[in-house]
């Protein structure tokens, strides 16, 4: 297929007079626009909309959408991201009419088959998490993560400890962590990594104290590694009078297996479009519903679904309730997607699911480490922080072997991230991969790595297959063009 | 790689240059080209107090965001407001128009505790 650089626009397409749409005759009085409303609400000029027919309108985005890569396309081992598949029946169920048809004014008692749902997903998360209660009405990671930390604020004044303003989160953190941390209102304080890659003990002792609030974490963290110290971490930050705060992201790794209430944590988020299949980039919308224990749940955003003799209801008699965080009742399509597949795989089959994401993650890391330096030699989890300092010995650098993945028709790796690790590339595969995919994606690694040692070229001027090679980036970020405006002819 | 020999080094990669009362501080070119086309500088304000090793900035890249370690303790008494606009001079010129704040220093001492050029160079040699 010829490369097509020149992409246009759709208002380029544009001619006028053509249509892409047929409107019936008016059958209705013609208003009077002037009458209705004051001259400065109308508008005196036509609005400037490309004029397409409904063919051109097809081939313009069906185009457009091959240009896309998703899990459905090919595989996608972005780091911290759980790109696994999305099984198709859970779009079938999100589309039956009592979930896709429901408005959120109507009556309680003709939608309770969608409440049920909704209580029932809450229970099957909170014994997924060891929680007392969940909300699902978070929108994604962050805006969970946020809602979890004004809970355990809410909690700290209610006990009359307005001193506690700190919240501890690791180097290796991601950037939502302490992003969330100084948008609800506290400072974020970092504790370092030891060797090992783990949260260094002493340094957790040195930063905790009476102004403790809470400490964040991953677990496994963001280097793919269990903090085996758990345990520990969570009494030293619980005898300071602070709480744990569990990041969801990485749940894949333990499901089944072990449970962030069973660590120790306060308060668990859930990216519902991560572990729990929910479609995920290129379109979402996320989910993050929330987990606490017993002591938060009176926090908890308002309304829960709970149930008495009637059925299932909103239960927004919650005075301590930090109140609502979202309109209406969290993204319902995407809750539906999770339900599903919590359901269709069962408690066994969760449990499958981590351990294969485990067991990929680990043998793609031993395959790898022959060619590519490993910083941490442990097991890993589900997934694994490889440095392309080997190869940045011969000039090529991560961003590099990044973009000649593309040639090999993969989404590359997460790059340059956690920023612990020089020149990182984490890898994820997820359990959703076959033997055969991990083992091309293994060996298009070593071919680049190959490549590096006996013709750098091709590497550092990669990507030579896609339809547009490297982006500037430094001028994007710099300069950035916000939008579009039509070049006058 | 440029490596004055009058500066003093951190092992955060900050440059301090000894300018009698005050210090002037910037990032090493080492460090600059570590983290590739810096696109963002964010800087503390004049007063604001530097507590030593805690961050007072952060210098963003294409790649990553990066936070500045102060090397030394003091009050801010000077800020390169080009950097706003042309966080490019970063890369340009790490050591001279890219300086990022002048600080009078609490402790002149604490500038012994630093690397001279040849300790620098080792250690950057060895990451």
């Amino acid at each position: 297929m010829a490369k097509q650089t020149d992409f246009p626009v759709i208002f380029e397409l544009s001619q006028e007079g053509r249509k892409g749409y047929q409107l019936p005759d008016l059958d209705v009085p013609d208003v009077d626009l002037d009458a209705e409303f004051a001259s400065d609400y109308i508008r005196t000029e036509q609005a400037d909309l490309p004029e397409v027919s409904e063919l051109q309108i097809m081939r313009h985005y069906t185009a457009l959408s091959t240009r896309n890569h998703g899990v459905d396309s090919g595989f996608y081992p972005l780091g911290s991201c759980t790109m696994k598949y999305n099984p198709k029946v859970n779009e079938d169920v999100a589309r039956y009419p009592g979930f896709s048809m429901v408005h959120p004014y109507q009556q309680v008692s003709s939608i309770q088959g969608a409440l049920g749902l909704m209580y029932d997903l809450q229970e099957s998360l909170c014994e997924i998490t060891g929680m007392d209660a969940v909300t699902l009405q978070s929108a994604a990671g962050a805006q969970g993560e946020w809602t979890g930390l004004m809970m355990i604020r809410a909690l700290h004044e209610a006990n009359g400890d307005h001193h506690r303003t700190k919240v501890i989160v690791p180097d290796s953190a991601h950037g939502t962590n302490p992003a969330s941390a100084t948008v609800a209102g506290f400072e974020a304080v970092t504790v370092k990594s030891n060797n090992e890659g783990l949260v260094d003990l002493d340094d957790l002792r040195r930063v905790v104290d009476e102004n403790t609030a809470a400490l964040m974490l991953t677990n496994p963290n963001t280097l793919g590694l269990f903090e085996e110290h758990i345990l520990e971490m969570a009494s030293i930050i619980h005898e300071a009078g602070g709480r744990l705060y569990y990041d969801g992201a990485n749940l894949n790794a333990i499901m089944g297996y072990t449970r962030p209430g069973d660590m120790g944590f306060d308060v668990v988020h859930l990216n519902l479009h991560k572990t729990f299949t929910g479609p995920h980039g290129g379109g979402g919308p996320g989910s993050g519903p929330v987990g606490v224990t017993e002591e938060l749940a009176k926090f908890l955003p308002k309304p829960l679904i709970s149930k008495n003799q009637d059925g299932f209801y909103f239960d927004s008699d919650r005075p301590s309730s930090i109140g609502r965080i979202k309109p209406y009742y969290g993204n319902f399509g995407i809750n539906v997607r999770a339900y599903t597949y919590i359901r269709s795989m069962g408690p066994d089959g969760l449990k499958q699911v981590s351990e294969n994401a485990v067991v990929n993650a680990n043998y793609m890391m031993r395959r790898l480490q022959e060619e590519f330096h490993l910083p941490f030699t442990q097991h890993c989890k589900h997934e694994f922080v490889l440095s392309g300092k080997n190869q940045k010995k011969m000039g090529v650098r991560t961003l590099d072997i990044a973009k000649r993945l593309l040639d090999f028709g993969y989404h590359p790796p997460t790059i340059y991230f956690p920023i612990n690790v020089e020149e990182a590339l984490m890898v994820e595969p997820t359990e959703t991969e076959s033997k055969e995919t991990l083992d091309e994606f293994i060996d298009a690694m070593i071919q680049i790595s190959e490549e590096a040692k006996d013709d750098p070229e091709i590497v550092q001027e990669a990507p030579h297959s896609t339809v547009v090679g490297r982006m500037d980036e430094t001028q994007a970020a710099r300069k950035p063009v916000l939008r579009y405006y039509r070049e006058e002819s | 790689m440029s490596l004055p020999k009058e500066f003093r080094y951190s092992e955060e990669h900050e440059w301090v240059k000894d300018e009698g009362d005050n210090l002037r501080i910037g990032i090493t070119d080492f460090a600059q080209s570590e983290l590739g086309d810096i696109v963002f500088v964010e800087l503390p304000e004049v007063g604001d107090d530097l507590e030593l090793d805690a961050p007072f900035g952060s210098v963003e890249s294409v790649k990553t965001v990066s936070e500045l370690y102060a090397p030394v303790a003091g009050k801010v008494v000077e800020v390169n407001e080009d950097l706003e606009d042309s966080p490019e001079l970063v890369n340009e010129s790490p050591h001279e128009k890219a300086w990022m704040v002048v600080v009078e220093p609490s402790d002149k001492s604490q500038l012994d505790d630093l690397m001279d050029a040849d300790a620098y160079k080792e250690m950057t040699e060895d990451e």
